[in-house]
């Protein structure tokens, strides 16, 4: 039974779970709606288009399926970074963090060489059609989310070449292993309802 | 934490000043954040005012002259945008800031400096909306800026580029709040304050919070679509290109509506709080009007097309959504009944905060019932887009909002300045609103079943619109007036008030156990609590007032500027999108910059 | 369709009727929403006087519950002790979840089959217009007929009329109040919109969708005609007029309206002389009761008017200031109004 001195510990929360872990959820919360509606408005325009190129004429689903798999496995080292923090093995914690970075960054790098080939081989662009618009828009904002990702993966391994990492600030890594596994799975969703379902 | 034998509560925190124009930009203290707030929303309050009066004067009389017709579009997009955002929502963040913490029992929200973010980030908005005036581009198509009048086809020039970034800008900061509000209401209750042990309040306030974060992703995303449109020659909303207006309407509204919801909700909050103290008998029903709010705040997602009746979605949409929108009136007319039945056998003491919270209930009702006739579309094919719909939504949200707002501000004054207002004036200017208020809009019902559309800047004689349109003009000036009493009473009382001490309406909840104004740290112990209304209870039970002990170690977390550094960053990074992609970037790496020292600045 | 309500209910039609009369006033108020006169103007103004009814007594219960819980239990008198701490009552917020519940379902449930009935196919034998908004006046075209004209749509007391709706520019919506509810006109879809007139008259109505600057300005006429007259103004319309030969203004009117320098024909059509379709027809304009979408009354010192400064009577009108001196003006609407 929660009493008074357990409230004038610096920790204490009512519901037991973490603040900052618990704000970061509702971020996330709020991050479904952004991604649900610029899904929702691919969806929309599917098959709106008035000119071409078409979904099925210019998407590599191969090699897009190979960069999902990077991300899925992007995930995983992620898993392991946390793990490797949180029982203070921080050599593991900068290997895994550096994988999870590196992972990301070959998905950024298909990212680019892909809207690179649609604009200049294909001529799709934002302005050409409906299908031009929503999937750069789409994926432009997961890219930029995986983007701001790296960003923070690369900021948590300078803390651990620093010394700053340790399994006292875990939640630090667990929290952007939180944000590394939504953009994960929002990748999940957009591969399957632009990619392979068509 | 160990004890430390001292006189009084120890605040650690490094030395800093308490006065002063520094400390107050500095400030993370959510009972300063939530003044901040009050004063400049009131301030955007009496803007939007100023705008609507402007409107009133040029519709008082037939084909009049006083604003030309661009000018008098600006003024209603504005009055609305202004009204709904640097007005309402903000005055709620207000109460959400001041009153949400104390009566948690708790020392401040669970994320301060994100809380000052928001606070900043609002104002810079606000100010960043309203310098469109002074450029000559005051926004003029609307408060719900349908496309494709939006487009930089039909809209060249930079108003709409302030309406849609400045509504970015403000997104933001209403996301930061609700996120902090959910944590500090999940996670900072006192010990003992289960849910259904919590202020009702406090749910309006949870309730509205995932409201936000819910519904402005999506509009969110609806003005990133129309920036690309304008900016980069996209064709979302434009149909030569294959983009449907109507899709702008949907993302919108599913924003929108439960937009409205987030406007009434934390109103109804405050009613729910002032009736049982001022009946002297708890709510009634305390369960159903916590269910109630979580019932409309859920069905509130599932409604947005009635406003859209006149679209042409077809006979199955409109059949679904003229249901849904029925359904939501019962627990709406639930949490009316419980208001009622709370008076019902109470010792009403009518204090000028109980006058508007029983307004707010008659005047909220009128609203419910136009609502209903909105609700049936064939019957909303006449009344949508007239003046009709005007009067439904000015009666909840001015007749609703406002008036709950008014009821909170005379409740919870001496809370926060240790003085009364006064009840003199303040009952003179709670029967000028209502004077002022009906007279400006009741008329307007009838002007809407007689034909009058809306957002018109003008209208012909011989369509026996120009005597009512006059009554109307003429409430609004008794408005006027009726606020200009009002400011006076918070003039005079802020200092000259009487002072009120902690308790001045044997009230219920735990806020008003401690000092009036709070110390920094609000309780020197946080309570342990054992029933709903707790203080209320304590009193009545003999037990003696909250323990206070000397020789509590209080830690408060130390002042900052990087909140106000990264919403400098982010008011920079907009402005660039509409000028400069150099002033752009620039402030991206200015924000980026402000979150690095933010996250790395030792919390204390 | 039957134009009057069922039987059953005239005791509460003629009530309502005459506390819309009462309201109403008839034809002081030319747009009134409470004086229907199509079928389905009479269908959905009945849903909002039953539904009105409903209200009152919620209105009367309700508010009336609240005046009387104000009135007794008002403190009197200090220290009279504390109320009785009463919590709630289950039985009680069932009840009063399940009255209003039952009122919707009576108000719901006529909705929905209003929906249904007014939203059906039109008649086969309907009279089909096709309305494209415009910023900021309104086209009409007969395809039955072959004929185009703006702003005032001529329809036939007891015909059913089928509006076919779209826009040319951006949303507006079409509202003619006392032939029934609005429905908005948008670019990328095509709206309908049917009824039945069954009173002769003029009837106005504006725009219902705020569309930019002149949106107050953008309005329309109504005009039902008796089957004769109704006939009789189709075949008018179909008439190609010869040019003007007697008045000698208008024969100046007719040259400078082909006059390339005066820009007329790049915007306007008149069969036989010009065909620019940006803005209205005005093959017979001299015979509409309103030029400039409702705006202006049709005399030739309106159109001189209207001619010299078009943005100076509408505001952010689309027709430029051409530069026409006043005799030329005056010229121009004297060969307008000839053709009628």
């Amino acid at each position: 039974m929660a009493t008074a001195a357990a409230a004038a510990d610096h920790h204490y929360t009512t519901t037991g779970l973490n603040s900052r872990k618990m704000l970061f959820w509702t971020f996330l919360g709020s991050e479904c709606m952004f991604f649900g509606s610029l899904i929702s408005t691919y969806l929309v325009y599917k098959n709106h288009s008035t000119t071409g190129p078409y979904p099925h004429e210019v998407l590599n689903i191969p090699l897009t399926s190979i960069s999902a798999f990077v991300l899925l496995m992007s995930s995983l080292t992620m898993v392991l970074a946390l793990a490797g923090v949180q029982r203070d093995r921080i050599g593991q914690a900068k290997l895994w963090l550096a994988a999870t970075a590196f992972l990301g960054m070959i998905f950024i790098g298909n990212q680019v060489y892909e809207f690179h080939h649609f604009v200049t081989s294909e001529g799709l662009t934002l302005q050409k059609n409906l299908f031009g618009a929503s999937f750069f828009v789409l994926t432009g904002f997961h890219g930029a989310h995986v983007t701001v990702g790296v960003i923070w993966l690369l900021s948590l391994l300078i803390m651990a070449f620093s010394g700053k990492l340790s399994s006292k600030n875990s939640l630090d890594v667990e929290i952007a292993g939180l944000y590394w596994h939504f953009v994960d799975i929002v990748w999940i969703g957009i591969f399957t309802l632009i990619y392979l379902i068509q | 934490m160990t004890s430390v034998a001292v006189p009084a509560p120890h605040v650690a925190a490094a030395a800093h000043a308490k006065t002063g124009l520094w400390s107050w930009i500095t400030t993370v203290d959510h009972k300063r954040i939530g003044i901040l707030y009050f004063v400049t929303a009131f301030i955007f309050f009496l803007a939007g005012g100023i705008e609507a009066t402007m409107m009133r004067i040029q519709l008082a009389a037939p084909n009049a002259t006083f604003v030309d017709a661009r000018t008098f579009n600006a003024l209603f997009t504005m009055h609305g945008t202004t009204m709904v955002f640097l007005a309402l929502m903000p005055l709620s963040a207000a109460f959400f800031n001041f009153v949400v913490p104390l009566q948690l029992g708790a020392r401040d929200v669970a994320f301060p400096r994100l809380n000052a973010f928001s606070y900043w980030v609002f104002l810079l908005g606000g100010l960043f909306l309203n310098s469109s005036w002074l450029f000559k581009a005051a926004p003029d198509t609307g408060w719900f800026g349908y496309a494709n009048l939006t487009s930089k086809t039909f809209s060249p020039g930079h108003a709409v580029d302030f309406w849609m970034l400045g509504l970015q800008i403000l997104g933001i900061a209403s996301l930061a709040a609700a996120f902090n509000f959910i944590v500090t209401i999940l996670n900072l209750r006192a010990p003992g304050m289960t849910f259904m042990r919590m202020p009702i309040f406090c749910w309006m306030t949870l309730v509205t919070s995932f409201l936000i974060i819910l519904a402005f992703p999506v509009i969110t995303v609806a003005l990133v679509l129309l920036m690309f449109d304008r900016f980069t020659g996209t064709s979302f909303f434009v149909p030569a290109g294959g983009g449907d207006p109507v899709l702008w309407q949907h993302l919108f509204w599913i924003f929108g509506h439960p937009e409205v919801y987030i406007l009434i909700l934390p109103a109804m909050g405050i009613v729910s709080e002032v009736l049982p103290t001022f009946s002297r008998k708890p709510l009634f029903g305390y369960p159903f009007v916590v269910y109630s709010g979580l019932f409309i705040g859920i069905l509130g997602f599932g409604v947005w097309s009635h406003h859209m009746f006149s679209v042409g979605l077809g006979p199955i949409a409109d059949s679904v959504f003229a249901i849904t929108t029925m359904l939501i009136a019962i627990p709406t007319g639930v949490k009316i009944f419980n208001w009622i039945a709370t008076l019902w056998g109470g010792h009403i003491r009518p204090t000028t905060a109980f006058h508007f919270a029983v307004g707010f209930i008659a005047m909220f009702i009128l609203g419910g019932l136009s609502g209903i006739e909105h609700a049936s579309p064939p019957a909303d094919l006449q009344q949508t887009d007239t003046y009709f719909v005007v009067a439904h939504f000015h009666y909840v949200l001015f007749g609703g909002t406002i008036l709950g707002i008014f009821a909170g501000i005379y409740y919870w004054f001496p809370k926060v300045t240790g003085r009364l207002l006064s009840e003199g004036l303040g009952k003179i200017h709670f029967w000028l609103t209502m004077l002022g208020f009906n007279l400006t809009f009741f008329p307007m019902h009838l002007l809407g079943l007689w034909g009058m559309p809306r957002r018109i800047y003008t209208y012909d004689k011989g369509l026996g619109f120009d005597t009512l349109n006059l009554v109307c003009t003429i409430g609004a000036f008794v408005l006027v007036i009726s606020t200009l009493v009002f400011i006076v009473n918070m003039l005079k009382s802020i200092r000259g008030g009487k002072p009120s001490g902690p308790d001045p309406w044997d009230a219920r909840t735990i806020e008003w156990s401690i000092p009036s104004p709070p110390p920094e740290y609000n309780f020197a112990e946080i309570p342990t609590i054992e029933h709903r209304d707790d203080l209320w209870e304590r009193k009545r039970s003999g037990k003696g007032p909250y323990p206070q002990p000397a020789n509590a170690h209080v830690h408060m977390p130390n002042p900052s500027y990087w909140p106000l550094v990264t919403a400098i960053g982010i008011l920079l990074f907009f402005i660039g999108l509409m000028l400069s992609i150099y002033l752009a970037i620039f402030g991206f790496v200015f924000t980026a910059f402000g979150i690095y020292r933010w996250a790395f600045e030792p919390a204390g | 369709m039957p134009s009057l309500p069922h039987p059953f209910r005239r005791l509460s039609f003629w009530g309502c009727l005459g506390l819309a009369l009462l309201l109403a006033g008839c034809h002081a108020f030319p747009q009134n929403t409470l004086d229907p006169s199509t079928d389905f103007g009479w269908q959905t103004h009945k849903l909002f006087t039953d539904i009105l009814w409903w209200e009152v007594g919620i209105f009367v219960l309700v508010e009336g519950a609240l005046v009387l819980a104000l009135l007794r239990f008002t403190r009197k008198r200090k220290g009279a002790g504390e109320p009785e701490q009463v919590h709630g009552n289950t039985g009680i917020e069932v009840a009063w979840t399940l009255a209003p519940a039952l009122i919707l379902v009576f108000i719901g449930v006529p909705t929905v089959m209003t929906i249904f009935r007014t939203q059906a196919p039109p008649p086969k034998d309907s009279l089909k217009i096709e309305v494209i908004g415009h910023q900021w006046w309104w086209e009409f075209r007969y395809p039955e007929y072959g004929i185009v004209t703006a702003n005032e749509v001529h329809v036939q007391r007891g015909r059913p009329v089928h509006f076919e709706m779209t826009s040319a520019d951006i949303i507006h919506s079409f509202w003619i109040p006392r032939l029934g509810g609005k429905r908005d006109v948008i670019p990328t879809r095509t709206n309908h919109l049917w009824m039945t007139p069954e009173k002769l008259g003029v009837i106005p109505g504006q725009c219902a969708e705020f569309c930019g600057t002149s949106h107050a300005n953008m309005r329309l006429h109504a005009v039902v005609n008796t089957p004769v007259d109704f006939a009789a103004w189709v075949r008018a319309e179909q008439d190609t007029l010869p040019p003007p030969k007697d008045d000698s203004l208008a024969v100046q009117g007719a040259a400078l309206f082909v006059n390339p320098a005066k820009l007329c024909t790049t915007c306007h059509t008149i069969n036989g002389v010009s065909n620019g379709v940006v803005g209205p027809n005005l093959t017979h304009v001299g015979s509409r009761r309103y030029i400039a979408a409702g705006l202006l009354a049709n005399t030739p010192d309106n159109l001189a008017k209207w001619i010299s400064n078009p943005p100076g009577v509408k505001p952010g009108a689309l027709m430029p200031v051409v530069g026409v001196t006043p005799d030329e003006a005056r010229a121009l609407a004297a060969y307008l109004t000839s053709r009628k």
